[in-house]
């Protein structure tokens, strides 16, 4: 599947975004760099992929978000590292940008108290502020702040060589480290023509899939125990613990960090390393399935996840979530699948949806996941080519774009190169869409779940605030 | 459900003797620990986490501590809902200009005596992030460090081994 990348004109620009509110495109990226704006979008009919890229020689450019909301933080973003302004912009608050005093939406009405939480959260997780403004224990509405783990990625990026770029690239969220590596590699690869040599991508694939079921078992357990469930948690706990143990046999790293690189991986698994995945994942096979029987058989942990913190489904397609926080409301959307990559097309596997949209339809999406992953696993060790895992990327130049799926959704990655370098770089973290439908998901539940319904989301802070 | 608690209760808890990357090492590591927390603070040391610009990995492997195989309280050492409730405030990230005042406000509302642990590589001196100058740089930049664990996450072990040297050196 390949992109198609066009310079168009300001009337080109216009009509997209009118498509985008009419629905017949979906939005995948909006970002910029000094004088140009990008957008990432897909044909929704035909399932074709295409970037369009604008010039903005006095830094303006007709705003997106006007017309399509879930362009609004990212045109902010836009203007807040780049300087460049969103004309017709309906929210010009800075929002990266944390020099002045955030101006909070005005609230209105009788009985309102407002609950002020963050940056410094009670748990071991990320910084964010969260506005909560409730009538008694009802929530009316969240308003989140984010952007206090900004750290200037994308601008150490430009002009950084590949390895240290493709390092930055794994460090924007930690937990999808294996992700964006993968994305920001196949742009890479994209760009300056590379075909990787097959095995490089079955191991890929490989470590894709256990970044997955780690995260996966991480996110199960976690939302149980902030309903009080802790049997869950700790079982849960125990088994992506062997995940991380495993990867590290296979691959001498527990995150697999800076394994994906331009051109393919660093180095071949070690030697007994299908040996320990196949332990795994029989171990996985006879523990999993009981937990989940817990799981689905406890009526006071259902109590707490079933209807709780719902997502309309129409929000989901409009904002084009990913990942879980998409399939829970049935949006079947699949970076494997389309624009898909190798090695998937060779590989069964089934993308779960449902439509309720609660927290318990999220875990439940994980819960299938899980499944499929396992069932990837094994495919992929039955079937792993032999042979060389990396090629040399040349010192070329060239723009490339890649869409590869993590597990919280599909992470958008594009390049462009000059000389061995990288000139300008964007990543995209599925969160960006992810985190706005978390305030829609709150809207009418009570204070107290506001924990399940963030956990069930588990949104990255650092890969939005880039 | 009741099938997961006998098979529990048969099998006995999941919890490792000691972290088994480094058996030996960890055995001998996790008696210490146990010996000099019990010595020095009464068994007790309470621990708040701040993520002051990491990009995450370092938190899923604090969160790896309180699983149930290196199950961290054992030794007398917890996580804190509140600094003001803390002992020790383990610092993860580059620290950000964004989380900079939140931090010195984090630092200042844990009550003395208090001890700072830096954690990871970009806790030491901004790591791969140390030019950006949307990044202040290492923790000690904004308050004082008394302890350094390196690693790009650390991993559970070496966070264990770093919680260690902290407890013995506190007098």
């Amino acid at each position: 599947m390949t992109w198609s990348l066009s310079t168009v004109d300001t009337k080109h620009w216009q009509e997209a975004s009118e498509r985008l509110q009419g629905g017949t495109l979906t939005l995948l990226g909006l970002w910029g760099e000094p004088g140009r704006a990008h957008m990432a979008l897909l044909e929704r009919a035909t399932a074709e992929f295409g970037l369009l890229t604008l010039a903005c020689p006095d830094n303006r450019f007709p705003s997106v978000g006007k017309l399509h909301p879930p362009a609004i933080r990212l045109e902010r973003a836009m203007r807040d590292l780049y300087g460049l302004e969103a004309l017709g912009l309906p929210d010009t608050r800075p929002w990266l940008d944390h020099h002045e005093p955030y101006r909070f939406l005005p609230v209105e009405g009788e009985s309102l108290h407002q609950i002020p939480v963050g940056p410094v959260h009670a748990g071991i997780i990320e910084p964010g502020h969260f506005r909560f403004t409730a009538s008694g224990e009802t929530v009316v509405r969240l308003e989140q702040r984010l952007g206090y783990v900004h750290k200037g990625t994308e601008a150490l990026l430009a002009g950084a060589p590949l390895e240290r770029a493709a390092t930055l690239a794994g460090r924007v969220s930690g937990d999808s480290t294996v992700a964006f590596a993968l994305a920001f590699a196949q742009a890479v690869e994209s760009a300056l023509g590379v075909e990787i040599p097959p095995r490089a991508a079955w191991l890929r694939a490989l470590m894709a899939e256990l970044e997955r079921l780690a995260n996966h078992f991480g996110d199960i357990g976690a939302v149980c125990n902030d309903a009080s469930f802790t049997i869950l948690h700790a079982q849960l706990g125990y088994l992506r613990e062997q995940v991380l143990r495993s990867a590290e046999r296979c691959f001498g790293h527990r995150l697999m960090m800076d394994r994906v690189i331009p051109g393919g991986v660093r180095s071949d698994m070690a030697a007994g390393g299908e040996e320990t995945l196949r332990a795994l994942l029989a171990l996985v096979r006879r523990q999993f399935p009981d937990l989940v029987e817990v799981y689905d058989n406890t009526e006071s942990l259902k109590d707490r996840t079933v209807s709780t913190g719902i997502v309309a489904p129409a929000l989901v397609e409009q904002f084009a979530a990913g990942g879980y926080v998409g399939r829970a409301s049935g949006r079947s959307f699949d970076a494997r699948r389309t624009p898909g990559y190798a090695p998937y097309e060779r590989l069964r596997f089934e993308v779960p949806t449902v439509q309720a949209g609660d927290v318990n339809a999220r875990v439940w999406i994980r819960i299938r996941e899980v499944e499929q992953s396992l069932a990837l696993v094994e495919q992929v060790l039955a079937a792993l080519p032999s042979g060389p895992v990396s090629v040399q990327a040349p010192d070329g130049a060239g723009e490339g774009i890649a869409l590869v799926e993590g597990f919280r959704g599909d992470v958008l990655a594009w390049v462009r190169l000059a000389a061995g370098r990288v000139e300008r770089c964007h990543l995209r973290d599925p969160s960006w869409f992810h985190w706005p439908l978390l305030e829609a998901a709150i809207e009418g539940n009570i204070v107290a779940d506001f924990p399940l319904c963030n956990k069930s989301f588990n949104c990255s802070y650092s890969g939005h605030d880039l | 459900m009741r099938k997961l608690l006998f098979r529990n209760f048969v099998h006995g808890p999941l919890t490792e003797p000691a972290p088994a990357a480094d058996e030996a090492a960890a055995a001998e590591l996790a008696a210490r620990l146990e010996h000099a927390a019990r010595q020095r603070l009464g068994r007790t040391l309470s621990i708040r986490e701040v993520d002051a610009g990491s990009c995450n990995g370092c938190e899923l492997e604090i969160h790896a501590l309180n699983n149930v195989v290196y199950d961290l309280e054992r030794f007398g050492l917890r996580f804190v809902a509140s600094p003001r409730h803390a002992d020790v405030l383990l610092v993860t990230g580059p620290v950000t200009q964004n989380m900079r005042m939140a931090l010195e406000r984090t630092y200042a509302a844990t009550p003395g005596p208090k001890w700072v642990v830096a954690v990871g590589d970009c806790a030491r001196n901004g790591g791969v992030f140390a030019e950006s100058p949307a990044v202040v740089g290492g923790v000690s930049r904004v308050v004082p460090v008394d302890l350094h664990i390196p690693g790009c996450p650390p991993s559970p072990l070496a966070l264990l081994r770093g919680l260690l040297a902290l407890v013995e050196t506190v007098k």
